[in-house]
């Protein structure tokens, strides 16, 4: 594919792609604007308990690596059982019996305090690979994609190995989990611009809401993209008027998006004309980084 | 007494409108739990009255209290969360801290306090299928795994007080720390995915994770006529794993004006989805009473 030069240059920036609720169209609009960028693009898929966004673009994947957490191992020879350890911990990832002292490493944080507390020296860190990251390309857009190990429980140390390789050389699309709890949060925490896509439904509103007050709470500016904007209602179109959220993109409900999806091809293959819609959506964002208003 | 958990791995594929409509066809016979506390949306469709509300702590925050604070910065470095910003004015960003503690110990002035955490709601509901326990995990919150194991057992309660037989348990999104605390322990997990690439590779975690935790599995695939052929690949893979079909569901519009009026599919009449829910339904429902009770 030969790339046109780009009519306007979009800013490096961080531009995270979010929403409440599951399901609403969040990694394919991650993936159709990155196809639809016209200079090299990161996008890194945060999603790591469900990383789909390679469905997509079928990237050659050439280094995959191991996220590890640290977390404390005993010398039970040190181990004197005063309990201070599992008395310190606030996860209760240790119990300590009086001739026994068990780590359970699922629920450790690795706060690295039992290890500072533990008179005798018994504990020491040690890895433990919680999942994977892999770094693969795709014409002009590189993926960066983390996986959860199945059976691990906490996604937030894989999510910031996949932010740790972002370049502020480049722009960088995240495709961040749903919800609005820890691991949405490590997602979005540092984006230049948070996109909320939702569905005009009850269950996208309500959802919705609670992304709006998460976003608010954390100060990140944000828009909104209505995806399949002519099925259910008008309570988001309402809501977002009220609350004078700008709605930056609607996207109709069209069967062709659906079968493609299911497919594994993207948005832009079902609605070639959305493309230059996703530029200047691209360039609206950029501009208001420089203090332009949207 | 048996406790189904209706999960799907990735959103968007009717987990919810499905878990209500078999709400309803449950006849009473069940205690509901929401356990998707993250996002909770059944009593959208359930209407509830909430019977009894109660808090929910959980964890710790750290603060500094400036004026004891000599900005030695000690605590800065300690922090594995990067949750105190250091420079001049030295602070911890309460939605960085994971509340471990570590800062609070080692602080020289003991300038830092340490209090519990309100981080939601949790209610026992009125609706008219029956008893609901459901939870609102406050904006920005952690611990959304305690908070579904907290609704999981006080649905369980509720079920013994009441003398229910089943507990129709709708589960959170993923394969992470929540869904794991609403499947531990369950007696029959049911999938709900659709006919797509993402629905077929998100499949194959939920099936390791279940299989992980020995729980016995059921799939049913919503809209499966987007794509007929990739849903009898699912279907196909699935049996070789050992789950058991409850049967396939197919696109309807009415899901949505069902959720429009704040109601259940089932309670619209007779429509293509309602009908193929209510076999899906009847299929769990014969299989549960072959499965052991637990005690
Ligand atoms: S490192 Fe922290 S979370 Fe992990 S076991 Fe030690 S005290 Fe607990
Ligand atoms: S603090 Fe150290 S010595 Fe005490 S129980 Fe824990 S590991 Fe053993
Ligand atoms: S360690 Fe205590 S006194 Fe020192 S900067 Fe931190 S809060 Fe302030
Ligand atoms: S309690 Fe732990 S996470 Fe919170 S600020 Fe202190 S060291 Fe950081």
């Amino acid at each position: 594919m030969r790339l046109s030069p780009p009519q306007t240059t979009v800013q490096p920036m961080k531009l995270a792609i979010a929403s409440g609720k599951g399901g609403t169209g969040k990694t394919t609009l991650a993936v159709a604007l990155a196809q639809a960028c016209l200079s090299p693009v990161h996008l890194l898929d945060c999603d790591v308990e469900e990383p789909n966004s390679h469905l997509f673009l079928t990237p050659h994947f050439s280094k995959k690596q191991p996220v590890t957490v640290a977390v404390p191992q005993i010398d039970e020879t040190l181990c004197s059982h005063c309990g201070q350890c599992a008395d310190f911990c606030q996860f209760n990832a240790i119990v300590a019996l009086p001739k026994q002292t068990m780590i359970f490493s699922e629920l450790c944080h690795s706060c690295g305090g039992c290890i500072r507390i533990c008179p005798t020296n018994a504990l020491t860190e040690t890895d433990k690979p919680v999942g994977t990251i892999e770094r693969g390309q795709c014409d002009h857009i590189t993926l960066v994609k983390g996986t959860l190990d199945v059976g691990q429980a906490m996604s937030p140390p894989v999510i910031r190995a996949v932010k740790k390789q972002h370049d502020p050389k480049y722009l960088t699309i995240i495709d961040c989990p749903p919800g609005t709890s820890c691991p949405m949060i490590t997602a979005v925490r540092d984006a230049d611009f948070v996109l909320l896509v939702t569905e005009p439904t009850p269950f996208g509103l309500h959802d919705l809401t609670l992304a709006v007050e998460t976003l608010r709470q954390l100060k990140l500016p944000f828009g909104v993209i209505l995806n399949r904007c002519d099925i259910g209602d008008q309570g988001v179109v309402n809501y977002c008027h009220q609350e004078s959220i700008t709605i930056m993109l609607q996207i109709p409900d069209a069967r062709q998006v659906a079968v493609a999806y299911s497919r594994g091809k993207g948005l832009l293959d079902a609605l070639p004309d959305l493309k230059p819609q996703l530029q200047r959506l691209l360039n609206t964002i950029s501009q208001s980084q420089q203090g332009g208003q949207i | 007494m048996k406790e189904i958990v209706i999960i799907s791995g990735k959103g968007g594929t009717g987990k919810t409108s499905i878990t209500a409509a078999f709400a309803a066809l449950a006849n009473k016979e069940a205690v509901l739990a929401d356990c998707d506390v993250d996002a909770a949306d059944m009593h959208l469709l359930l209407a509830p009255t909430a019977r009894h509300t109660h808090p929910f702590y959980s964890g710790h925050r750290a603060e500094i209290v400036a004026a004891n604070c000599s900005q030695c910065g000690k605590c800065v470095p300690l922090c594995r969360f990067d949750a105190i910003t250091s420079g001049p004015d030295i602070k911890i960003i309460p939605s960085a801290c994971e509340g471990c503690g570590v800062c609070v110990h080692e602080c020289p002035q003991n300038a830092i306090t340490f209090n519990e955490q309100r981080c939601g709601e949790w209610y026992q509901s009125d609706t008219r299928f029956g008893s609901l326990v459901h939870a609102r995990l406050d904006i920005g919150a952690e611990n959304s795994g305690k908070l579904v194991s907290l609704v999981r057992k006080e649905a369980r309660n509720l079920a013994l007080a009441e003398q229910r037989e089943l507990i129709l348990v709708d589960g959170p999104p993923g394969i992470g720390c929540p869904v794991i605390a609403s499947i531990t322990g369950a007696d029959v997990v049911c999938i709900i995915t659709e006919p797509t690439c993402s629905g077929q590779h998100d499949l194959q975690r939920l099936l390791a994770l279940t299989k992980h935790f020995e729980i016995p599995t059921f799939l049913t695939v919503n809209k499966w006529d987007i794509n007929p052929e990739m849903t009898a690949t699912i279907q196909q893979e699935a049996l070789k794993q050992g789950v058991k079909l409850l049967g396939t569901i197919p696109y309807d519009s009415e899901v949505t004006a069902a959720q429009v009026a704040a109601q259940t599919v089932v309670e619209r009449g007779d429509n293509s989805a309602a009908l193929a829910i209510t076999v899906a339904w009847n299929n769990l429902y014969k299989h549960l009473k072959l499965i052991n009770t637990t005690p």
